[in-house]
């Protein structure tokens, strides 16, 4: 008898470092996952960012160049300038992203820059040990948000795939989750269907992921599955924002 | 063949000489006729040009094209410089080859859009952070920023280094006689085992700066700085100007010295014996080319379009060995041949006074 | 004919408790003992009412509970 393990070859067989029941474990075999299922690992190039993921490129079976903070758009541009056959994607956290990082994701979405972003979004800077980010909540509490961020002191919290999908540029945008078995299924066809929409020169692609953050948000791994599904899905309610295939 | 080019074309030109076929840059005076150019000619022979939202993201793309084995340039002016300062720590560190511009202007501060050359504490002695060094060649005329561009690329190849060019706005905007030469290897041709091309035939290539591990880091700094001093010990240049018997020694650098050649050339005429070292590679800085003459000198007087940068390094050159004047104009001024004809002067005049 | 069937990797397990609340047929506990990180690796601990419907692999962050195909 022969017993083969399911893992999928865009990973490598090293342990994940990230907290017990963190998302982004399964977000990283999501994306994997996608790459097997569209044979493209061996022409691949991932973009890795700064904050919990920085090691992505221990994860991911692929080449990767790891980019300053903010820039990993700008970076995955110029590497699918150069090798425009290539599928190149680039993985980021709310904090990256959306904070020092928002110029680079807008310039890229609106150039219509043939890559694929995965935003993986927490409500906080996971790395740094829970700051406020931008895509905070209001209440929430975090490390510089004692109180519960305010609105009065620090504002609204950004949608991004909403303001994403004012531009003429991007081909597909969605925001999905991963807290539980219905939703990680359509995650994976959400970031199938990304991937697919690059291979097939379609332009620019983004998969925001609503993820957990047990450490920061100071909660088990169940209570922090529960805390995303009552306050970050109202906020950021899941669905397909912009198809050039037409919505779903 | 001759050409008549602008600087900042001439630039160009000799980028796409010398092979490179993808720049990211961002408008900003006085480089913005470089981009314009390239807009033009890149994609007349199947480059890539893209003006980016910034100097930050376009130093990034330079960071990803060059990981992913492009040849690749981009340019800017004194702020945007500033701007893109991380990431060129970033660049150095993964030792990626690329080929960065820099057409001063007057600062500090949004400044003015005058020449200066205020930037050389910032192109040799960092702007990014971390123990780093950029090749930085200064070019003194067209022809220079020509043929010193394809000479940025070889080095950036063969050193796997980024590598800067430091004009000002006046080489910039001049039109001189340029020689073509676009005979030699380009380094596109040349292969990048290391560059992230996709990983097949199972080696993975890893593009990273992030080393978690103080004694891994240290490594990679005492790698660096190995290859530093290979390069301080192989690619010093210098022009010697009047040197052979000068008693009065000037040192300066791109646009000023073609000024200060000029007040060599008149204190000569006064019976001055002035001469002038030159110096095209900031870093490293020529020591080489400067000690010989130190020992005859009575003074030096280094000339700059700044408050006293080169200064530094010309000091610790001369070592003590003899005084050392300096004669600056700021904020966009450029100084006058008789400006520093007058300093010479001032100089002897100090030279024999103390010695009488 | 290829045939799979759940894996447990107990080393990669960090006790996060996802693939038991994701189980329909609450048949996942952990085990008594710990692993070298110290987690009490996932446990199946009735087997036969398993109906391979994929939810603990899908929740698990690490890999810790995976398909593996049998022939």
């Amino acid at each position: 008898m022969n017993a083969v393990p399911k893992i999928p070859s865009s990973l490598t067989d090293k342990q994940f470092h990230y907290c017990p029941g963190c998302s982004h474990g399964i977000i990283h075999r999501l994306v994997a996952e996608a790459l097997d299922f569209h044979n493209v690992r061996e022409r691949t190039v991932g973009v890795a960012s700064v904050g919990c993921s920085v090691l992505a490129y221990n994860y991911f079976n692929i080449d990767m160049q790891q980019a300053a903070h903010g820039r990993a758009p700008a970076v995955a541009t110029g590497i699918k300038r150069v090798l425009p056959n290539n599928i190149v994607f680039s993985y980021q956290g709310d904090g990256d992203l959306a904070s020092i990082g928002t110029a680079e994701i807008v310039h890229a979405a609106a150039r219509g820059e043939n890559i694929t972003v995965i935003f993986v979004n927490n409500a906080c800077y996971g790395m740094t040990g829970g700051q406020m980010a931008p895509t905070s909540l209001i209440g929430q509490v975090t490390s510089t948000t004692p109180k519960g961020r305010s609105r009065v002191e620090t504002g609204f919290p950004i949608k991004v795939t909403e303001m994403l999908s004012t531009l003429d540029g991007p081909a597909y945008l969605s925001r999905v989750s991963v807290h539980k078995p219905a939703q990680i299924r359509k995650a994976a066809r959400s970031i199938q269907k990304a991937f697919r929409y690059q291979i097939e020169n379609k332009g620019f692609s983004l998969v925001e992921i609503l993820a957990t953050c047990p450490t920061n948000w100071k909660l088990t791994p169940r209570e922090a599955v529960k805390w995303l599904e009552n306050n970050m899905i109202p906020h950021y309610p899941l669905g397909e924002f912009k198809d050039v295939e037409g919505c779903e | 063949m001759k050409k008549l080019l602008k600087g900042n074309v001439a630039i160009g030109e000799a980028a796409i000489a010398a092979g490179c076929r993808y720049f990211f840059g961002y408008p900003i005076t006085p480089q913005t006729e470089l981009s314009e150019h390239l807009a033009t000619r890149l994609p007349e022979i199947g480059g890539v040009f893209l003006q980016a939202e910034s100097e930050i993201a376009a130093i990034n793309m330079v960071y990803g094209a060059a990981g992913a084995g492009g040849t690749v340039m981009t340019s800017s002016s004194s702020p945007g410089i500033s701007l893109k300062s991380e990431t060129i720590s970033y660049i150095a560190t993964a030792e990626l080859p690329c080929v960065i511009v820099n057409i001063m202007r007057g600062g500090p501060g949004l400044g003015g859009i005058q020449p200066s050359q205020s930037d050389y504490f910032q192109a040799t002695k960092g702007g990014g952070h971390g123990d780093y060094h950029l090749i930085v060649l200064a070019p003194s005329s067209v022809q220079e920023m020509y043929s010193l561009t394809t000479k940025a690329f070889q080095l950036a190849e063969t050193y796997r280094n980024p590598v800067m060019i430091i004009g000002d706005g006046l080489l910039g905007q001049m039109m001189e006689p340029v020689e073509i030469n676009d005979s030699f290897l380009t380094p596109s041709q040349m292969d990048k085992p290391w560059a992230t091309t996709g990983c097949q035939n199972g080696q993975r290539r890893i593009i990273n700066t992030l080393y978690l591990d103080p004694e891994r880091l240290e490594e990679q700094n005492q790698k660096l700085q190995q290859k530093y001093s290979l390069i301080v010990s192989q690619e010093q240049m210098a022009e010697s100007y009047l040197t052979t018997d000068a008693e009065y020694l000037l040192v300066a650098f791109g646009t000023t010295a073609r000024i200060a050649k000029e007040a060599v050339e008149a204190a000569r005429r006064k019976g001055i014996k002035a001469g002038l070292i030159r110096p095209i590679t900031l870093w490293p800085f020529p020591v080489s080319h400067i000690a010989p003459f130190i020992n005859k000198s009575r003074a030096v007087l280094t000339v700059e379009m700044n408050c006293g940068q080169m200064l530094e390094d010309v000091k610790l050159a001369v070592n003590g060995k003899t005084e050392v004047y300096f004669y600056g104009r700021s904020g966009g001024m450029v100084p006058s041949s008789k400006e520093i004809l007058d300093k010479i002067i001032e100089m002897r005049d100090r030279s024999y006074e103390c010695c009488s | 004919m290829k045939n799979r069937q759940l894996l447990i990797i107990p080393e990669r397990c960090k006790e996060c408790g996802l693939c038991r609340d994701a189980c329909p047929k609450q048949i996942l506990t952990t085990e008594d003992n710990i692993n070298s990180s110290g987690y009490h690796p996932v446990l199946l601990s009735n087997p036969d009412k398993c109906s391979l419907c994929g939810n603990c692999i899908l929740v698990c962050p690490d890999l810790a509970i995976i398909y593996e195909e049998v022939s």
